[in-house]
């Protein structure tokens, strides 16, 4: 290369690396290969170089050319990349800022837990059934086998309704959800697995009664079901809903007008403490029993081909236990404070493979 | 029911400690509520002498006593008991000592100038019942020094519950007959007394009515001599929570506890006529009772009378006039058998709550009415003396004589657990039942006179509308297998129900079908919608204040509770929105105005199962977060339709086939409401702005929304196989038009028919502007929508989509009289 193309490739080079923006950056292409560019020129003039040196000369420029529009891309890379940092920086936020909100809303503890006993019944294939909570107490009471003068109409302080249902009996507030027992019963061929989660009332009222609250209910019926059954389907529900594989279920005799025989089932838990699962003392959570004769025969059920059992717990009852929740009467009342504290995710619904 | 240990022990003789006992009946289903060792309080305490009483120098109430505890030392005390005398012997408890009848620690003290080192006890400053007339007064021969709890032998008090069925259990005999037959000793025998009659029963019974009364034995004593029973039964008494009266009285109540036979016993002197009789009361007739009320008495109730009306409520309560007292010479005991309904419904009636209905109304065992006389009898003359009369007896023993067949395979096809035939037939027999007939396969066994629960006659309470030959199956069914799970319950429950193996429920296939129904799966997708959109789910009451659920819309006097538990949680609500709104009010009242609730739950319109509705709702009051990058708003009723609309989305309603209607329930502000239907009848649901005049009444002081989904009207989507999704290869073209329309336009009725411009080429209408200001006509608002149009075919020429525009606007101008904006 000669000289003259030497020192205009070194020259230009070195004015490029001194261009400190890209308005520099042009001018320094405009004086080389601008219209009256030095560069330009000495293209311009290659016509005018003898014939035997053109070739030769026109190689040279075409490599210094080349030469100077590399190091100008390069330049005027370097050059934008710092351009765009310098705007960038200039964009800056305070990314201290709060986001903006989006409210989040939960899902009552009450519903959840019927999540939750759904999911864990259903593996074991049960249907939840839903039903009216104004009934007739023919459904409440007397096909469940608990005559007028029964005692244990006492133990369920019933609230009453003027009139009468379709079946001209007087009307109440179903002071359990056995009356979906009784419907299912009616309604459908046994095998039957249900359970019925609802709102009972009963006109009880104080830190561990609620004039409404919520009960779910079971029935099993069958060929072939025997209170072993009932014993392991309930010890299976309460260690899965609890969450304690060896949580100790005890089965106690007792009576119920609906079952035969009967039994109040406890779990094992701490006294003090409220711990579950250990601590040598009882707690008393569900009712349940073999499905009484009569309750059978009222419903249209051979007794002598089918059998089965029943249950029924206090869904506020379990909820408290499992959450550790003291006083019963905040559940109704609507607190966003409570309901913060205590609410689950709409997100996150209760599912057996994420776990209960 | 409470006993003491030391009145089981009378009936059983059994070694077992407190805690096997109490272990052994929570097994046998008689649940233990509490066990009170009553000396364990009163160990500290212990006999004293009284050296001597002086008046107390400076106090005219009060005495100075020197006192003696057995420790070698005099103590001083000063004591307000008027009975405090010189020699008396009576209970010390010395400082440190807890007095549990006042619920103080005792310290040394000085009153008015005298020292007091001591403490002498009453009987209900250490517990044992309300006598706090003086001080305890113990007999000469009690041992100064000696711990009072053991020298009064106070034992430990064991408090069951018992349940319905279990009448025989509401007696101590009836447990130690439990507790013997699961192996804990062995029940004692009460022999029946020989009684010789000394005259004929002043008394004779006669049975008018057999409502009244089926089988009554009773005999008079006469020359006795009534007065305080002896201290052990006065302590057996107290210990189950009576209160002894008169020896007379209280020997009742020892039967009544002891074997689970309510007695009477007639003060003869008192009773007017030779006859007593079991009789319907008459209108109109009273009975002034033992607890001292009157009562007015119903046809319905059955009574024991004599010449002048009624002397007692049969089997609930004795009469006043004719009861025994200190005066009684000759009384006259009653034993009967009433019928446990007409007991139950007597007493609920009356609202009578005693030992003699409890026991009753359970059924009480139907042989004893001639044993219990007898050893009534022979009780009363060793306590109080005199000679006894002939037995006036009326009606007959029932035949309660039944049998029941236990096939011992269904001790595991019921009852789920394998029970040796020997063992089986053993258990029975130790519960008193006795064997008929026996073979491999069963046993028949008679069923005891007190086990009313066993076999017992079947009254079935049937649906009417079943078919006769699903009906008759059934009954027969029942009448086969009750009386024989009877006994499978009565074996197991011996052996503890706790010994039956567990066994999980085998599942008919190996992966369950859904749990939930369509229905169920509508209000739990509502319900997560609503939390997913900000709001807090709630579960409230169903009930209400009667005045709150009328501003509600609500108020059917067929839906007001007849016997509610407060007068504001008496009228079944029809919306759940009354109570969010008062939850609101209520955050409000806390500091906490801005809220989102929700809650899917009951509606109440009619008490048909068709009249609860299942609703979502949701009510949100005061305003949008606060926050820097944008400002907080009220809330508005666009809100609630927002939430409407989310549900319904959720839960498939085709939105294209929903207007919205500016109509809404009175609850709502007449002008910020509106209603979304489909077609002209079915109301999917309510939004809007609550009216203000409720909102103040309800103390919501912010503006607060609200809206009601009815889950019930909304139509099972059809569940069809989704078609292929339309991904057209062409750009979609976008159009932007404003419209200038009279500003009561719905702006619902503009979009609506820009969609339906072009069909085939529209797919979007999106309104980005609404503007009314200076900048357009008085009565004029600016709506400005962009249109999107997707080609399918080919692109589109200018000329097509100028096309589309025009008629866009056409049809806006044509449905709103719009004009488009230049």
């Amino acid at each position: 290369m000669t000289n003259d193309l030497e020192a205009l490739a070194h020259s230009t080079e070195a004015d490029l690396a001194a261009a400190a923006d890209l308005r520099a950056l042009d001018a320094v292409r405009v004086a080389a290969l601008g219209k009256n560019g030095a560069l330009t020129a000495l293209l311009k003039g290659l016509g005018a170089v003898p014939a035997e040196a053109r070739r030769e000369r026109g190689a040279a420029l075409n490599a210094v050319k080349q030469r100077i529009e590399a190091a100008l891309d390069a330049r005027r890379a370097t050059l934008e990349a710092a351009a765009l940092d310098a705007k960038l920086l200039a964009e800056k936020q305070d990314m201290s800022l709060p986001p903006r909100p989006i409210p989040q809303g939960s899902i009552h503890p009450i519903n959840r837990t019927i999540e939750e006993l759904t999911a864990i019944f259903g593996a074991m294939g049960f249907s939840a059934v839903e039903g009216p909570d104004i009934e007739s107490d023919w459904y409440n009471f007397g096909a469940l086998n608990i005559p007028d003068h029964h005692p244990a109409r006492q133990d369920q302080d019933t609230f009453y309704l003027p009139g009468l249902g379709a079946d001209g009996r007087p009307l109440v507030l179903r002071t359990q959800t056995s009356p979906l027992q009784v419907r299912t019963m009616l309604g459908q061929e046994p095998p039957i697995r249900i359970i019925a989660p609802g709102r009972t009332y009963r006109a009880d009222h104080d830190a561990t009664h609620s004039p409404m609250f919520h009960q779910v209910e079971g029935l099993v019926i069958d060929r072939g079901i025997t209170l072993g059954h009932l014993k392991g389907c309930l010890t299976d529900f309460l260690r899965a809903f609890f969450g304690i594989s060896n949580l100790p279920v005890r089965f106690r005799s007792s009576y119920f007008p609906f079952t035969e025989p009967s039994m109040e089932v406890d779990i094992g838990w701490n006294r003090k403490t409220g711990e579950l699962g250990a601590g040598g003392d009882w707690l008393e959570i569900l009712g349940s029993g073999m499905v009484h004769p009569r309750v059978l025969a009222n419903c249209g059920i051979d007794a002598r081909e089918w059998q089965g059992f029943a249950f029924g717990m206090g869904i506020e009852r379990i909820t408290m236990l499992k959450h550790g929740i003291a006083d019963l009467r905040p559940f109704y009342e609507g607190d966003t404070r409570w309901l913060a504290h205590y609410a689950s995710s709409p997100l996150t619904p209760a599912s057996l493979h994420e776990g209960v | 029911m409470k006993f003491p240990l030391s009145w089981l022990h009378a009936h059983l003789d059994t070694t077992a400690d407190t805690a096997t006992i109490c272990e052994t009946l929570t097994r046998l289903g008689i649940e233990v509520e509490g066990v009170e060792d009553r000396a364990a309080p009163l160990a500290s305490f212990v006999i004293a002498r009284v050296i001597e009483a002086t008046q107390h120098p400076n106090a005219d109430r009060l005495r100075a006593l020197r006192v003696d505890i057995g420790d070698g030392r005099e103590y001083s005390v000063v004591c307000g008991a008027p009975n405090a005398r010189t020699g008396m012997l009576g209970v010390a408890a010395l400082p440190g000592a807890f007095i549990p009848g006042t619920g103080i620690t005792l310290k040394t003290g000085e009153i008015r100038g005298v020292k007091s080192e001591a403490m002498m006890l009453s009987a209900r400053e250490m517990g044992l019942g309300d006598d706090h007339s003086g001080i305890i007064d113990l007999p000469e021969d009690a041992p100064v020094g000696k711990p009072y709890a053991q020298y009064a032998k106070l034992d430990t008090i064991i408090e069951i519950k018992v349940t319905p069925n279990r009448g025989d259990a509401l007696s101590v005999h009836g447990i130690a007959r439990d507790l013997a037959a699961a192996g804990l000793g062995r029940l004692k025998d009460w022999p029946r007394p020989h009684i010789t009659p000394a005259y004929p029963s002043p008394l004779n019974w006669t049975i008018e009515d057999p409502r009244a009364c089926t089988w009554v034995v009773g005999r008079a004593v006469r020359n006795v001599k009534n007065g305080p029973s002896p201290a052990w039964l006065q302590d057996w008494l107290v210990a189950v929570g009576l209160r002894p009266i008169n020896a007379l009285v209280d020997v009742t109540n020892l039967f009544t506890y002891g074997l689970g036979r309510p007695l009477h016993v007639f003060d003869v002197a008192k009773v007017r006529g030779g006859t007593l009789s079991m009789r319907m009361a008459q209108a109109g007739e009273t009975l002034a009772a033992l607890n001292n009320k009157t009562y007015a008495l119903t046809e319905e109730d059955g009574v024991i009378a004599d010449e002048a009306g009624p002397e007692a409520l049969g089997g609930i309560i004795g009469g006043e006039h004719s009861g025994c007292d200190e005066t009684t010479t000759e009384c006259f005991i009653e034993a009967a058998l009433f019928d446990p309904v007409r007991i139950a419904l007597s007493g609920r009636r009356h609202g009578v709550f005693t030992d003699a209905r409890q026991r009753f109304e359970r059924g009480l065992d139907q042989a004893l009415p001639p044993l219990a006389l007898d050893m009534a009898t022979a009780t009363i003359m060793e306590l109080c003396g005199g000679e006894a009369s002939e037995v006036s007896e009326a009606g007959a023993e029932p035949n309660w004589r039944r049998s029941a067949t236990l096939r011992f395979e269904r001790l595991m096809g019921l009852g789920g657990m394998e029970v040796a035939p020997d063992e089986a037939v053993n258990r029975l027999e130790a519960l008193g039942f006795s064997s008929l007939m026996r073979d491999d396969l069963s046993v028949t066994v008679a069923v005891p006179s007190w086990r009313n629960d066993i076999a017992a006659p079947i009254t079935l309470d049937m649906d009417p509308g079943l078919p006769a030959s699903r009906a008759e199956a059934a009954r027969e069914g029942c009448e086969a297998t009750e009386a024989e799970a009877d006994l499978v319950e009565e074996v197991l429950r011996l052996g503890g129900l706790d010994a039956v193996p567990a066994v999980s429920l085998p599942l008919p296939f190996a992966v369950p079908p859904p749990a939930v129904d369509a229905k169920q799966k509508r209000a739990i997708a509502a319900r997560r919608v609503l939390a997913a959109r900000g709001c807090q789910d709630n579960v409230t009451y169903g009930f209400l204040a009667h005045a709150t659920v009328e501003q509600f819309g609500g108020g059917d006097p067929a839906l007001r509770l007849e016997n509610p538990i407060a007068s504001d949680l008496d009228q079944m609500r029809p919306t759940p929105v009354a109570s969010l709104a008062l939850a609101a009010a209520a955050n409000a009242a806390r500091g906490f105005a801005d809220v989102a609730l929700s809650e899917v739950g009951g509606g109440y319109r009619s008490v048909t199962p068709e009249g609860q509705l299942a609703m979502a709702c949701t009510l949100r009051a005061g305003s949008t977060p606060l926050n820097w990058a944008e400002p907080a708003r009220p809330v508005d009723a666009l809100d609630a339709r927002a939430d409407a609309q989310a549900v319904l989305e959720a839960l498939g309603v085709p939105m294209a086939g929903v207007t919205v209607t500016l109509d809404a329930p009175a609850h709502y502000h007449p002008g910020r409401s509106g209603s979304f239907r489909q077609g002209p009848k079915t109301v999917l649901a309510y939004f809007g702005e609550l009216h203000p005049r409720l909102r103040e009444t309800l103390g919501l002081a912010g503006v607060a929304v609200a809206c009601e989904v009815f889950l019930d009207a909304i139509p099972e989507p059809k569940r069809r196989k989704k078609t292929a999704p339309d991904l057209a290869a062409f750009q979609p073209v976008r159009r932007d038009l404003a419209f200038l329309v009279a500003a009561e336009t719905p702006a619902e009725n503009l979009l609506r028919a820009a969609r339906g411009a072009e069909r085939a080429l529209i797919t979007e209408v999106v309104l980005f502007d609404r503007y009314a200001g200076e900048r357009v006509a008085e009565g004029k608002i600016s709506l400005a929508i962009q249109i999107t149009l997707q080609p399918r075919e080919a692109t589109l020429t200018d000329a097509a989509i100028e096309a589309v525009v025009a008629k866009v606007v056409a049809a806006i101008t044509k449905a709103t009289g719009a004009t488009l904006r230049g």
